[in-house]
């Protein structure tokens, strides 16, 4: 086949921003004393657009592409090239495949053509009878990597960022040769954790140093000349006076090959196991091609890939990835839903913390590291006061340990941070944040002192995650300054921050929220002010759910391990006790006086704390856990358990009727900002799309409330 | 740093040596040149990282300074340009630099500058260079001068424009005909071009990449300003911009050009040390100033200058390299010392009126054409790099060849002990002179 049998993909996409193929005819420089080894062909991928606009392959992409190196075999045949390399314009190889594309195609047929045609393309740049070269001058994710794979020969620009085969973490599988070529190239160990623990570990990437290192280049080069190197390794290699070495490739037919590809695989299923409970289909499918063109001819695994793929395009997962992928993370995050104008903002320059406890001194330390402002924190003792500020210097020092802070950097921030006992230093403070005791009374208490000394603009926020805001700035002289403020434990980790607008919250104060949120390099979200706002509403109806057919006489390990088709982070106990059951409960307490007995509060849950229990789980000599006779004699149950099946539905129809009464209330936009705060908040998978996806292809939102979340076609199949 | 680094009133002048020189390719400035859209400071830094792999002996951390010339100083040729390069070519930020203007000699300026520094062992090993990128700079751009020149008529207006004072340079020497000059142009193409031929230029070229709009990334090898099979008819055609019926054109001129240079000096101590090979040993340097309005004639002063200097005579002298701004300029500077215009020792490799003349670049360009030739044709013992400059001055290095089997530096033969020469072994009467011990230089 050619690369124009597939004009007819190419032509159902007339709009796609097309990346071309430009060649450019290149004499190789003299290597020792010879004349030159002759003309190289090298492409250069290129959208023409600046670096906002990554490089992508869509099909008309790939048919041009396809149609320039079918030219240069003809070239190369006839002896007038020597060499073909593919390069890309300033900081891209290519970002890989055009999601956007690949996800509206509606047909298996037309996915299986997509499939073919990379592999069309690709399987041209490997044969053209003379050797072809990838300079991967930056990002090469997925297809853009594979190019690279498919080449001869590979050299990388050592300030090349994000390499990666993310296929398994978008819901596809590195299908256009990545998944038969790396195990060979850099060994199936390695490439293991490329295609499977990278994608699945928040879809990390590997730097230009990293993947040369693994041997996924031949050769690495500093930016400054890297081309012009580039060319003259090419130079060297197609003279023969470069002779690459690949100590990390592997014949798989080799001796011992097979039990290390099979021990690889193993290792890559335990792994996908303990990441998402196999929630997913596309790890697994990895795995399974991995581990079956071992022993295949390139062809005949290319075969498998493309029929793979066309599967898996079609599948919900993936199609809640690429929404959660691109339209959430990457694109709703930055323009944040009912933000003021950022140009309302006023500047911060200096913070309050009121209270120098643990989460106190996190919020100080993240402010001091991030803004780069003085932080002054405040307590009602000095031995509070120093402990928090010891804290914050502590941590300082942690990170300098690491080396990810400088001494001057480190020296700055812990100069940026002091403690008080009076909250006098905050008279010049443009921003007073409140980390006290959750206790309405407490917290109103600490504002009133507080405005007595700020001026009349200085925002007030509060960090709490269970009181009502609009009751916290009752009393307030100015009520329109109060914000809610809510971060997620551990602070610095957490991307996602709930800025929560009570009735009298001004805009000015809003938007100045968003900036430090941005400042701070956090997601925001906009909350209306309600119990619990979004993620802990949600985890805590969840839990709620769990827990309760529980006490009604489920198993535990039924009850517990009812929701692992949907691959979440963590178990409903495991989760209770990572937050603490006491804290869980208190968020519980709050939001059954809110919303009565959808959120039922456990007597079983109660004993456990009033007795001091941490965890209901314990963990067994063996690895695995147990109830301790002792926790159990403290709970009583009932006698109407449920199956798997059964606590499943029931949570899943529960978290639909909960969100469908958040969006009635308007405590968020929209779906899409419940599923950011689930995935950025909570951890939960982009397979699920967040969550609003997950009920409606389950069926739960139709059940329980006669209507989807989304529409069919934004994170589904239309 | 070095064990040879003298100081206080022991203190004595060191030889300088240049070890190595390269360019980039010169390019036609404007949107069609090869370096359109390209950034001036990019290409010194190819420069500079082209001399550091060429001389691997050399540890980055031992330049002592990193000197680059440019004519106009802002934009991509500004923020003191030589620190920037270093920094952008990676070496060691623990390498100084500095920024340095002397319009078409800055490059020369920043290798005997920091030369002068080496000779008075403030250091042992140095990068000079220069580059002018016309096509984002054009010439004068951004200039302001002085009404006080044209209100007490201190400088004609006119000779701030180059092409004006090269006419004034005709006017003259009536003796400097068009046909004088336009032969002296096509010879210059046609040494070019027989240079590329033989291989002698190529050497010297950095490869730069560049990527243009639609077209893709390529990598420049070569010139592009030279017009290989110019013939004097083809010249007799062109106009003559800068006077109506005159005498110059763009056929008898350097034309405006994008380009960078990069040269690596040491003491001659420091080369033996660290292994560097000697190119050129640096004799003597003259700078002179002239009328602005004919300011072509600036090389005679500034040669008689250094020759007087070094105790030569221009009878002494085997090999030119002398800046082709305009062809005139170079007649009337071998009409003053009876050369003839085709005289074989005047640039062989032809000059700025073929290959380019990228202002504050070239004056290294001269340097690696003259080591080059020293290397060829070790019967020359001392040779010029020459060149004339705007406001009228003249500029002229002069260079003995280490492969001459006189050669007085202490970095020819192998079998001597470098570290044990002192300049003061020089016969040369002026280096004798400057090896006396000076009690000013204690303080």
């Amino acid at each position: 086949m050619s690369a124009a049998d597939f004009r007819k993909l190419a032509d159902l996409f007339p709009d796609e921003t097309v990346t071309h193929s430009y060649v450019q005819d290149i004499e190789l420089p003299a290597v020792g004393g010879q004349p030159s080894p002759g003309l190289f062909a090298l492409i250069t991928l290129d959208n023409g657009l600046d670096h906002t606009k990554p490089t992508t392959l869509g099909p008309n992409t790939l048919v041009e592409l396809g149609t320039v190196l079918e030219g240069l075999r003809e070239r190369a045949a006839s002896g007038e090239i020597v060499g073909v390399g593919v390069t890309g314009k300033p900081h891209f190889l290519v970002a890989g495949a055009d999601l956007s594309a690949v996800k509206s195609l509606d047909s298996r047929e037309h996915g299986l053509w997509m499939a073919q045609l990379g592999h069309d393309v690709y399987a041209t740049l490997a044969n053209l009878s003379v050797p072809s070269f990838a300079f991967i001058n930056g990002v090469a994710l997925g297809g853009g990597l594979e190019i690279a794979l498919q080449s001869t020969y590979r050299t990388v620009s050592a300030a090349a960022g994000a390499l990666a085969l993310p296929e398994a973490f978008i819901g596809l599988v590195p299908g256009w040769g990545g998944v038969y070529i790396l195990p060979r190239l850099i060994g199936p160990e390695n490439a293991v954790e490329v295609m499977i623990e990278n994608p699945l570990n928040n879809n990390r990437t590997l730097s230009g140093p990293e993947a040369y290192k693994l041997g996924i280049a031949d050769a690495m080069f500093e930016p400054a000349d890297f081309v012009e190197q580039s060319i003259a390794w090419a130079a060297g290699v197609i003279s023969g006076d470069v002779t690459p070495e690949r100590p990390s490739a592997v014949d798989p037919s080799g001796p011992g090959v097979a039990d290390r590809w099979a021990g690889a695989v193993a290792a890559g299923r335990a792994f996908v196991e303990s990441k998402t409970s196999n929630a997913s289909p596309a790890p697994a499918k990895v795995l399974d091609i991995m581990e079956a063109n071992r022993t295949m001819s390139q062809a005949e695994s290319a075969e498998l890939e493309c029929e793979t793929l066309a599967g898996l395009m079609q599948t919900d997962e993936f199609r809640s990835t690429v929404y959660a992928f691109l339209d959430l993370v990457q694109k709703r995050s930055k323009r944040p839903a009912g933000a003021p104008d950022r140009k309302l903002a006023r500047p911060v320059t200096k913070v309050g913390v009121v209270g120098a406890g643990l989460m106190a001194s996190q919020l100080a330390l993240l402010f001091a590291r991030q803004l780069k402002v003085p932080v002054v924190m405040t307590d009602i003792d000095q031995a509070r006061v120093d402990k928090g500020v010891g804290y914050v210097h502590a941590e300082v020092d942690k990170l300098l340990g690491k080396g990810r802070l400088s001494p001057d950097a480190a020296n700055r921030t812990k100069a940026l941070v002091t403690g008080s006992v009076s909250k006098e230093p905050f008279a010049d403070a443009d921003f007073v944040i409140e980390a006290v005791f959750e206790e309405l009374n407490v917290k109103k208490q600490v504002f009133a002192e507080v405005e007595a000394i700020v001026s009349p603009d200085c925002i007030l926020a509060t960090n709490t995650s269970s009181l009502s805001v609009t009751a916290m700035a009752e009393g307030l002289r100015n009520p329109e300054r109060l914000v809610g403020f809510h971060f997620f434990n551990p602070v610095a980790v957490m991307p996602l921050l709930e800025i929560v607008r009570a009735p009298k919250t001004d805009d000015a104060v809003v938007a100045t929220a968003f900036e430090l949120a941005k400042g701070l390099k956090k997601t925001a979200v906009l909350v209306r002010d309600a119990p619990a706002f979004v993620v802990n509403r949600i985890l805590l109806r969840l839990m709620g759910e769990v827990t309760a057919a529980f006490d009604e006489g489920t198993p535990a390990d039924v009850a517990d391990n009812a929701l692992r088709p949907m691959g979440l982070p963590m178990t409903p106990f495991d989760l209770g006790a990572m937050v603490g059951l006491p804290v869980a409960q208190h968020v519980q307490e709050s939001l059954h006086a809110a919303f009565g007995d959808r959120f039922r509060v456990s007597q079983n849950l109660q004993k456990l704390i009033d007795n001091g229990v941490r965890s209901l789980w314990s963990p067994t000599a063996d690895g695995g856990k147990e109830i301790p006779a002792s926790t159990l004699a403290l709970m009583s149950f009932g006698t109407s358990p449920s199956t798997g099946e059964e606590v499943l539905r029931r949570t899943q129809d529960a978290l639909a009727e909960e969100i469908a009464l958040m969006l009635e209330e308007g405590v968020v936009d929209g779906p899409e900002d419940i599923d950011l705060c689930m995935i950025l908040g909570a951890g939960w998978p982009m397979f699920l799309g967040g969550i609003t996806p997950y009920l409606d292809r389950t069926g739960a939102s139709e059940r329980v409330t006669g209507k989807r979340f989304l529409d069919p076609g934004v994170a589904s199949r239309a | 740093m070095s064990q040879h680094r003298s100081s206080g009133n022991q203190r004595v002048v060191r030889d300088v040596v240049f070890v190595d020189g390269v360019r980039t390719p010169f390019g036609r400035a404007g949107e069609k040149g090869i370096y359109a859209g390209m950034r001036a400071d990019d290409l010194v830094v190819k420069c500079i990282r082209e001399l550091m792999r060429r001389n691997p002996a050399l540890p980055a951390e031992r330049v002592d300074e990193v000197a680059v010339a440019a004519t106009t100083q802002t934009g991509d040729q500004g923020l003191t340009i030589g620190r920037t390069a270093a920094l952008l070519a990676g070496l060691p930020r623990t390498v100084p630099g500095f920024a340095i203007d002397r319009m078409c000699a800055g490059a020369m300026t920043a290798v005997t500058t920091t030369a002068s520094g080496i000779g008075f062992g403030a250091y042992d090993v140095v990068i000079a260079g220069g580059v002018e990128h016309m096509g984002n700079h054009p010439m004068g751009a951004g200039a302001d001068p002085n009404p006080r020149f044209v209100s007490e008529r201190l400088v004609d207006p006119a000779a701030l424009n180059m092409g004006n004072t090269a006419e004034n340079l005709h006017d003259r020497f009536p003796r400097i005909t068009k046909d004088r000059t336009d032969a002296y142009a096509v010879a210059s193409q046609n040494k070019l071009a027989a240079a590329y031929g033989d291989g002698l230029i190529q050497p010297d070229l950095v490869p730069v990449a560049t990527m243009k709009p639609g077209q893709g990334w390529t990598v420049n090898t070569v010139d592009e300003p030279p017009r290989p099979g110019t013939t004097v008819d083809d010249l007799a055609a062109l106009r003559t911009p800068f006077r109506a019926h005159g005498r110059v054109t763009a056929g008898n001129a350097a034309g405006l050009n994008d380009g960078a240079t990069a040269a690596l000096l040491a003491s001659s101590d420091a080369a033996a040390e660290l292994g560097l090979p000697v190119k050129m040993r640096l004799v003597s340097y003259a700078y002179a100033g002239v009328e602005p309005e004919v300011m072509g004639i600036g090389p005679v002063p500034s040669t008689e200058k250094a020759l007087a200097n070094a105790g030569l005579d221009i009878g002494d002298i085997g090999l030119f390299e002398i800046n082709e701004a305009f062809a005139v300029q170079v007649l009337s500077f071998l009409d003053h010392f009876g050369i003839a215009d085709d005289d074989p020792r005047v640039n062989r490799y032809g000059g700025a009126i073929a290959v380019g003349h990228p202002l504050a670049s070239s004056g290294v360009r001269l340097m690696n054409q003259l080591a080059r030739q020293f290397e060829e044709d070790h019967s020359v013992r001392y040779g010029v790099t020459a060149m004339c400059v705007g406001l009228g001055m003249g500029a002229t290095v002069i260079w003995e060849n280490p492969h001459h089997a006189d050669y007085s530096g202490a970095g020819r033969s192998d079998a001597l002990d470098s570290a044990g020469i002192p300049a003061s072994a020089d016969p040369l009467p002026a280096d004798t002179a400057a090896s006396t011990p000076t009690a000013g230089a204690a303080a």
